[in-house]
């Protein structure tokens, strides 16, 4: 498998990267380089056998526990917010998204 | 001991034992080993310190044991990765996107240590959001200098430290710190101890809260420490290690152990498993010689040595280059300019903010990791990457078990060769992925896994024994380490010039 430029394009956008031309380049032969590499894995027989997410699962049930729904956080906004870009009167501020 | 100038040449334990007999107090351990940061920034291991907060925490902890409240680790000075966060310091994860972020709490590894006594030094550099095996891609400025350096191996200043927890090794060697904390998402722990000739462990995944690390890899990320000797790890890792409910939903319900209980048990008869498959082709031969030096001293301990296979050893390292970055992609779309950390100073919309603000942010290996993770997500391709990594990834862990019921933990080499010349390597990450294959595993697996110093390779650099255990087996690792450190006097070797 071999990507071209134009996926290069279509993955950046993906990935919200703004890539110069020449990154674009290095990384188009870069990641081709990667997925030389991936390619053997593709081959190995995995039939029947469950995805693996929490390795101690391999051992037993591993329950990935919820908490009950309840605020249990204090109002720690200027904490929070003192190490945002742009904030106004305790608002995160974006460019305008609705005209 | 009682001049201070040796302060830094005791171990955790052994400054313990002096601040219990009154020897020396916490304010003269901070004092030392703040000086000893200045002295030796040219390693580049320190990316912040703060003299006051530093020496705040050392005199309350004096305060303490003088009310008679000492914690278990009273006054021992630590310095963190900087993929911690700390209220009192900033956290960076190497990466220009967080420069001067300031936590609004501590991470709970952080919070563990303090609530024992623990004296914060400082942050300790690494490979931008923990990627990397070099510590040649930290964005951001050592103390000491004004432009992004690598750290440098004390061993040989010309040669990368490990990564991607090079500040912790390299300080740890250097002895601007007795101990410090480390993560590890695929070696990032074992690797950096093996090339600076330190001693260091991560957990079982899962037993080591994840809360206040700055994420890459979910599933993989565990904290774990790095000190001198099995012991101060044995000590370090009882208090950093317990459960977290309310604040990791991976975090086991494993109560903490007391890991120094069993340090002394004898290794006699332990059976220790040696993976054909970690001695192949690619193995340095002075490495080679190292490990199996190591090996032969076990078996005068009275261990024995058993071949097992790994068979799927080599494919850890496709499998973890997907999982890891599709976790990654996954968790650093948090960095978009809105929140927190940088903002590109100039963009149209909303979409163009987002886009300019991560190029101009991040550096090239999470740029082409958020790439990969990107695209093997993407739909059409979900099912062929990241499933069948998955899926793969559950053999490797069966493949662990089942070489577990020949032997009762595993030995091996950590890295293929020693620490290399700085730059060297930095035009190919693809080769830089085949380095990592003696750790990977183990890493896929979730598994503890050690790095302890097995003497010296080409070049007089270190070579690490890499023990791995079974699940919640650390207590096991850490006594045949520390058997081996009460036989050998590899983990004493000193850097020279330190």
């Amino acid at each position: 498998m071999s990507l071209t430029s134009s996926d290069i394009s279509r993955i950046a956008h993906l990935a919200r990267l703004a890539l110069e031309p020449d990154e674009s380049a290095r990384m188009l032969t870069q990641i081709n380089g990667f997925f030389d590499l991936v390619e053997r894995m593709r081959g190995v027989d995995t039939t029947g056998i469950e995805p693996l997410a929490h390795p101690v699962d391999v051992i037993g049930e591993v329950a990935l526990r919820l908490r009950p729904d309840v605020v249990s956080e204090p109002d720690n906004r200027a904490a929070n917010q003192c190490s945002a870009p742009l904030v106004e009167r305790g608002l995160f501020l974006v460019p305008k998204v609705i005209e | 001991m009682d001049s201070p100038k040796d302060l830094h040449d005791l171990s955790v334990t052994e400054l313990q034992q002096q601040f219990v007999a009154r020897k020396a107090s916490a304010l003269e351990a901070a004092q030392h080993f703040l000086r000893r940061a200045r002295d030796f920034d040219a390693l580049g291991a320190f990316v912040e310190i703060r003299e006051d907060v530093t020496l705040a925490q050392a005199r309350a902890s004096d305060q303490r044991r003088a009310g008679g409240s000492a914690g278990a680790l009273e006054g021992i000075p630590m310095a963190h990765k900087d993929i911690f966060v700390t209220r009192d310091f900033s956290s960076t994860a190497g990466s220009r996107m967080l420069a001067g972020y300031r936590s609004p709490f501590d991470a709970t590894v952080v919070a563990r240590l303090a609530a024992q006594g623990v004296v914060t030094l400082g942050k300790l550099s690494c490979d931008e959001f923990a990627m990397g095996s070099s510590n040649e891609h930290c964005a951001i400025a050592p103390l000491g200098h004004d432009r992004p350096q690598p750290v440098r191996n004390p061993w040989d200043r010309s040669r990368i430290p490990g990564g991607s927890s090079g500040g912790s090794a390299a300080a740890v060697a250097a002895r601007l710190a007795p101990a410090a904390t480390g993560t590890d998402t695929g070696g990032s722990i074992r690797q950096p101890a093996s090339f600076c000739g330190i001693t260091g462990i991560k957990p079982t995944y899962g037993r080591a809260s994840r809360y206040g690390m700055v994420a890459f890899a979910s599933s993989l990320d565990q904290a774990g420490v790095m000190a001198r000797t099995a012991q101060d790890c044995a000590l370090l890792l009882s208090t950093l290690c317990g459960p977290d409910p309310e604040r990791d939903s991976t975090s086991l319900d494993r109560a903490a152990e007391d890991y120094t209980r069993a340090l002394d048990d004898t290794v006699s008869g332990l059976r220790i498993g040696v993976p054909a498959e970690f001695f192949g082709a690619g193995l340095e031969p002075d490495v080679r010689a190292a490990v199996d030096g190591a090996l032969k001293e076990y078996q005068r301990l009275g261990a024995t040595l058993v071949p097992i296979s790994l068979p799927r050893t080599e494919l850890s390292i496709p499998v973890y280059y997907i999982i890891a970055p599709a976790e990654a992609s996954s968790n650093l779309s948090r960095f978009d300019g809105v929140k927190f950390g940088y903002r590109a100073a100039e963009y149209g919309d909303l979409i163009d903010m987002y886009k300019k603000t991560r190029a101009q942010g991040f550096g090239d290996e999470p740029k082409r990791r958020v790439m990969i993770g990107a695209y093997v997500l993407s739909h059409g391709y979900y099912d062929a990457y990241y499933l069948q990594a998955q899926k793969i990834r559950r053999m490797i862990a069966e493949d662990f078990q089942q070489a577990f019921r020949q032997c009762d933990l595993i030995a091996g080499p950590v890295a293929p060769s020693v620490a290399w010349k700085i730059g060297e390597r930095s035009d190919d990450p693809v080769a830089n992925y085949l380095a990592d294959i003696y750790t990977l595993p183990a890493s896929l697996a979730g598994l503890p896994g050690m790095s302890l110093p097995a003497g010296l390779g080409a070049g007089g650099m270190p070579v690490g024994l890499q023990l791995i255990g079974n699940y919640y087996r650390e207590g096991q690792l850490l006594n045949a380490a520390h058997c081996l450190q009460q036989a050998t006097d590899f983990h004493i070797a000193k850097p020279a010039g330190i």
